[in-house]
């Protein structure tokens, strides 16, 4: 749930941002694209180290007093995978040929009707981008441990549980939430390509 | 055909947005408290790992929810990282074994009192063959046995937990500064986690380590490791509850922090802490001490 969540918001706000970076020429664009692309490997701790560091009692955000709750662990996730998204949307968006954008606009397209048809040319990448967004979303362990801390039936998750109960010595508990993760993502998958098919 | 196409797409990302918004809503409304659920007050209590890998916390949670009609969340971390939790105010109130750094804790103004409500003690375990040879010493012996024989795995918490602290202290008495003691070997191994996943550890290595008597029962099936050293006064463990200091950070629930104390301090909730377990395992994991510094 917390990471269908932290996906959507990601990819809404990834689609247009992707889009606007890829049609806009502005200084800057390629050191921009390389900061993107390097955030792709950040790894979840150091995004889980400063969200706690901001949304600690201690920290800016504390008043808002979201530490520890499912909330913040969704803003985490939205950190983390957004560099993702967009970076794999506007790859996507480069990979159409050119002519789709000229033909467009001698045929007469605004410019927001352009954007729109190449964001429909590259939709099979776009979607793919979100599922790897997802992907990395669903799959993640470590910021949802530190920020989200743990708690039975609040902030717990499948990676977290399978994270305590091998801890625990309970490998067979283990192994059945790791099947059921698998399980949940294959049906994602398969609802999302039907999708991509249509 | 296209007109209508690119109309879809636009609804897309129209419905995309409202996403958004309701997202932002949504973390908007968590903001504020709770889940979708009537709202309950939250309290949250950072624990030390021996308190929740024994189970003991997983038992009361319950009754404390019922009693005060609150939620408790139980953040499972060693005396260290709780500490720190504690400091930052994240947590309202603490359930922690280290007695110095509780008591400086205290001095800080961030905990309001030191509140002992059960003991037990600690011990080496280690494989049954006992390869160091060190089984009935002093844990003082022992451990320089350790130490000069470098043959023999010792793993050690290395998270500045309760049991880590312990550790070091036992380190010193054995005449060892910690350092020295950590670039040893390969011998000296530090985990870095919970008691429970450090004694799995130590079971898979087949070495020695320091551990509190409560989850060493409790993971005993797991691990195959027998209690190797288990004599001495030095060797006392004591669990205290600390309420959080509402004048250093005004988001502390101070009422609750309190509850939290009476309630485990209170005889019924004692009596269950001294019986906790014993049935399981034949053996005390606790034993209720409600105020007083038990005396060895």
């Amino acid at each position: 749930m917390i990471s269908v969540s932290s996906c959507s918001i990601a990819s809404a706000i990834s689609i247009p941002l992707g889009s606007l970076v890829h049609f806009n020429r502005f200084r800057g664009k390629r050191p921009l694209i390389s900061v993107i692309q390097t955030l792709y490997s950040v790894p979840t701790v150091v995004i889980g180290l400063f969200v706690f560091l901001m949304f600690s009692r201690a920290g800016p955000l504390g008043e808002l007093k979201l530490l520890f709750t499912p909330a913040v662990m969704i803003i985490g996730q939205v950190a983390l995978i957004i560099p993702l998204i967009l970076g794999l949307i506007i790859s996507a968006l480069s990979g159409i040929d050119k002519a789709v954008a000229e033909t467009a606009i001698s045929l007469g397209a605004t410019r927001f009707q352009m954007v729109m048809l190449i964001l429909k040319e590259a939709k099979f990448a776009v979607l793919a981008a979100i599922i790897m967004g997802f992907g990395r979303a669903f799959s993640e362990v470590g910021l949802a441990l530190m920020v989200g801390g743990n708690i039975r039936g609040f902030t717990r998750t499948l990676t977290t549980t399978i994270s305590l109960e091998t801890s625990k010595g309970d490998v067979e508990l283990s192994i059945a939430l790791g099947i059921i993760l698998l399980m949940i993502a294959l049906a994602i998958n398969i609802t999302l390509n039907r999708l991509q098919q249509r | 055909m296209k007109k209508r196409a690119i109309l879809g797409i636009v609804i897309a990302v129209i419905i995309s947005l409202l996403v958004v918004a309701s997202g932002c809503a949504a973390t908007g409304n968590q903001a504020q408290g709770t889940a979708p659920l009537p709202p309950k007050e939250r309290v949250q209590v950072a624990t030390t790992t021996s308190l929740y890998d024994t189970g003991l916390w997983g038992y009361l949670e319950p009754m404390f929810e019922e009693e005060y009609d609150v939620e408790l969340d139980i953040l499972y971390a060693g005396t260290g990282i709780a500490l720190e939790y504690g400091r930052r105010g994240d947590v309202d109130v603490l359930t922690v074994h280290s007695k110095a750094q509780e008591l400086q804790y205290v001095a800080e103004g961030h905990g309001i009192e030191r509140v002992p409500f059960a003991y037990n003690y600690f011990l080496i375990v280690g494989p049954e063959a006992d390869p160091a040879g060190i089984k009935g010493m002093t844990p003082e012996d022992a451990l320089k046995n350790l130490f000069e024989s470098a043959s023999a795995s010792f793993i050690s918490r290395g998270d500045g937990s309760g049991t880590h602290t312990m550790e070091k202290t036992l380190w010193s008495a054995a005449g060892y500064e910690y350092e020295e003691v950590q670039n040893a070997g390969a011998w000296y191994v530090e985990a870095g986690r919970g008691m429970g996943p450090t004694l799995l550890m130590a079971g898979e290595m087949q070495g020695y380590t320091l551990t509190d008597m409560g989850t060493f029962v409790t993971f005993k099936g797991q691990t195959a490791l027998v209690p190797i050293v288990e004599e001495g006064s030095i060797l006392l463990n004591v669990y205290s509850v600390i309420a959080g200091n509402p004048e250093m950070n005004s988001s502390i629930n101070s009422e609750m922090a309190n509850n939290m104390v009476e309630f485990l301090t209170s005889a019924t909730i004692q009596e269950l802490i001294g019986d906790y377990g014993v049935e399981e395992y034949g053996l005390v994991l606790f034993n209720p001490c409600a105020g007083a510094e038990p005396q060895s």
